[in-house]
């Protein structure tokens, strides 16, 4: 890591931010690094996991936000698990997440592109539709050919429906997303 | 068992890609007598995608379908799929412990979910309400030869706050179950690491990797088949372990057998009806080994025999060794 003045680049609204939405105290952390030594994903991170907590600490907002790391976690609760102090690891990376994708800073934009195409297919027909989504994210990342190896075998074994099928009540379940969206304009 | 009655709620993915688990653990219920019922046009739980975008847009997703079970007069709810399981037993606590949460969840549902709801998985029922005698009582075949390493993924029981099932570093509950049912369970270290989970599409040679390790783990154990609880572990396992191979350059060949299609096999269901053609790595070879309990007796009698016999022989060979020294 760099090394970084703390006396005019710590953002401590954001630090504040995050404890609000996590619920979580991120100064609990004492750094004895147990959620990197557990973490399945520290070797694919730019961060790991309990320099993403440090970061936090000292109110690296921008560092963060445009992390590999917060992206890459894939919730499995390992950190979560194993932390002495308690906190919540998981549930910190997921709020990180969730205030990139606010602001716009998403640096694994596949995996966005991945997650919004599932929640859009969930919008549209209330059920996930997995032809669709795998179909809508290939056009949406401009890897057209993902997966293309596994068609032949999920038709074969006849693991997969060709068509959406759609809820009764699937305007119900676009009204979750339309009155979320609604309310996060109003909010911020 | 017979009085109680659950929910059950099969999930978008048992309808697809994981159909075989829906119908093995719909058909070892019904071996077992547990009762359940479907809510009515139930819908997606949300799953990982929608808690990247809010915990209250998350947990709503996961409460119109709560909400479902409620309506229909039922308390407790089967999700075979940990993901629609994970959400479930999130948004119910989430809105257990606050009242605010709750409210905010509610307003962005038609009707108000009144958390009375508790969820369970597939393993957790058959563990913790079925019992073992029972699960073993029903036994009629064994699967001779087979070395099963089973798999928990990571959030079956983690954490253990959330998941309240088993333990969250060393769970053993599908090992009992499958003793149980007379399966041989290997010592299997990488029990609950991660399967590269939702990445497979995104970030394909990452969850190739990850799975590889989970593979040879197993192998490594003595094990020749994989038991697992989960269709997204199920799919990185089975469906892209032709995958792992070009990625990894190895030769990997072990079957992914959800625990429940194990049970349908020593409970003698025929093979369709609990999916086993659906596999992609064939587990062909497990359902010719399957004999019935009977027939397994009678070959270890054979064996014993057979042992009793043998130690004569041994004497025999070494005092012709010894002759021969001097």
């Amino acid at each position: 890591m760099d090394s970084i003045n703390l006396s005019n680049k710590t953002d401590w609204s954001f630090i504040e931010e995050v404890a609000e939405k996590s619920g979580q105290n991120p100064s609990l952390c004492y750094q004895c690094g147990n959620c990197t030594a557990g973490c399945p994903y520290s070797h694919f991170f730019d961060y790991p996991v309990s320099q993403i907590m440090r970061l936090l600490q000292a109110g690296q907002k921008d560092t963060i936000l445009s992390s590999k790391a917060i992206w890459l976690c894939a919730t499995c609760e390992t950190c979560t698990t194993r932390c002495p102090c308690e906190i919540d690891v998981a549930h910190i990376m997921d709020t990180l997440r969730i205030i990139a994708r606010r602001e716009n800073r998403v640096s694994e934009k596949d995996i966005k592109t991945f997650y919004d195409a599932f929640l859009s297919s969930v919008k549209q027909f209330g059920r996930l539709y997995e032809v669709g989504t795998l179909l809508t994210y290939n056009l949406k990342s401009g890897n057209i050919m993902t997966d293309a190896d596994l068609g032949p075998k999920v038709m074969s074994h006849n693991k997969i429906h060709f068509f959406p099928r759609s809820i009764k009540g699937k305007d119900q379940v676009a009204k979750i997303y339309e009155r979320y969206q609604d309310k996060a304009k109003k909010h911020g | 068992m017979a009085e109680r009655e659950y929910a059950y709620f099969s999930g978008c993915s048992l309808e697809g890609t994981a159909s075989e688990y829906d119908a093995s653990v719909r058909a070892v219920l019904k071996e077992l007598n547990v009762r359940f019922r479907e809510p009515d046009d139930w819908s997606c739980c949300g799953s990982t995608p929608a808690h990247t975008v809010d915990h209250v847009f998350a947990a709503a997703l996961a409460a119109r379908n709560l909400r479902l079970i409620e309506k229909i007069g039922l308390d407790t709810v089967i999700a075979p799929c940990p993901a629609c399981m994970t959400a479930f037993k999130k948004a119910q606590h989430s809105m257990t412990e606050s009242e605010i949460f709750k409210n905010k969840v509610n307003e962005l549902l038609d009707e108000p979910y009144n958390c009375g709801v508790e969820s369970k998985s597939a393993l957790q029922v058959l563990f913790e309400d079925v019992g073992l005698d029972a699960i073993a009582e029903r036994v009629t075949h064994a699967l001779p030869g087979l070395k099963v390493a089973p798999y928990y993924g990571c959030i079956l029981n983690r954490p253990p706050e959330i998941a309240k099932f088993d333990d969250p570093e060393n769970p053993i509950s599908m090992d009992k179950v499958l003793m149980a049912a007379g399966v041989e369970v290997t010592n299997f270290a990488f029990k609950l690491e991660c399967c590269g989970a939702a990445f497979g599409v995104a970030k394909r040679e990452m969850v190739n990797q990850l799975t590889y390790k989970v593979l040879s783990m197993a192998l490594d154990s003595g094990a020749n088949c994989i038991a697992v609880a989960c269709p997204l572990c199920q799919q990185n396992l089975d469906l892209r372990q032709e995958q792992v191979n070009k990625t990894m350059g190895s030769n990997l060949n072990i079957p992914i057998l959800y625990f429940t299609q194990i049970l349908g096999l020593v409970y003698g269901l025929p093979p369709r009806e609990i999916g086993i053609d659906k596999l992609v790595v064939s587990a062909d070879d497990i359902v010719y080994s399957r004999i019935t309990v009977e027939e397994m007796r009678k070959r270890a009698e054979l064996e014993a025999q057979a042992k009793a016999k043998k130690p004569e022989k041994k004497i025999a060979k070494e005092e012709v060794k010894t002759e021969e020294n001097e």
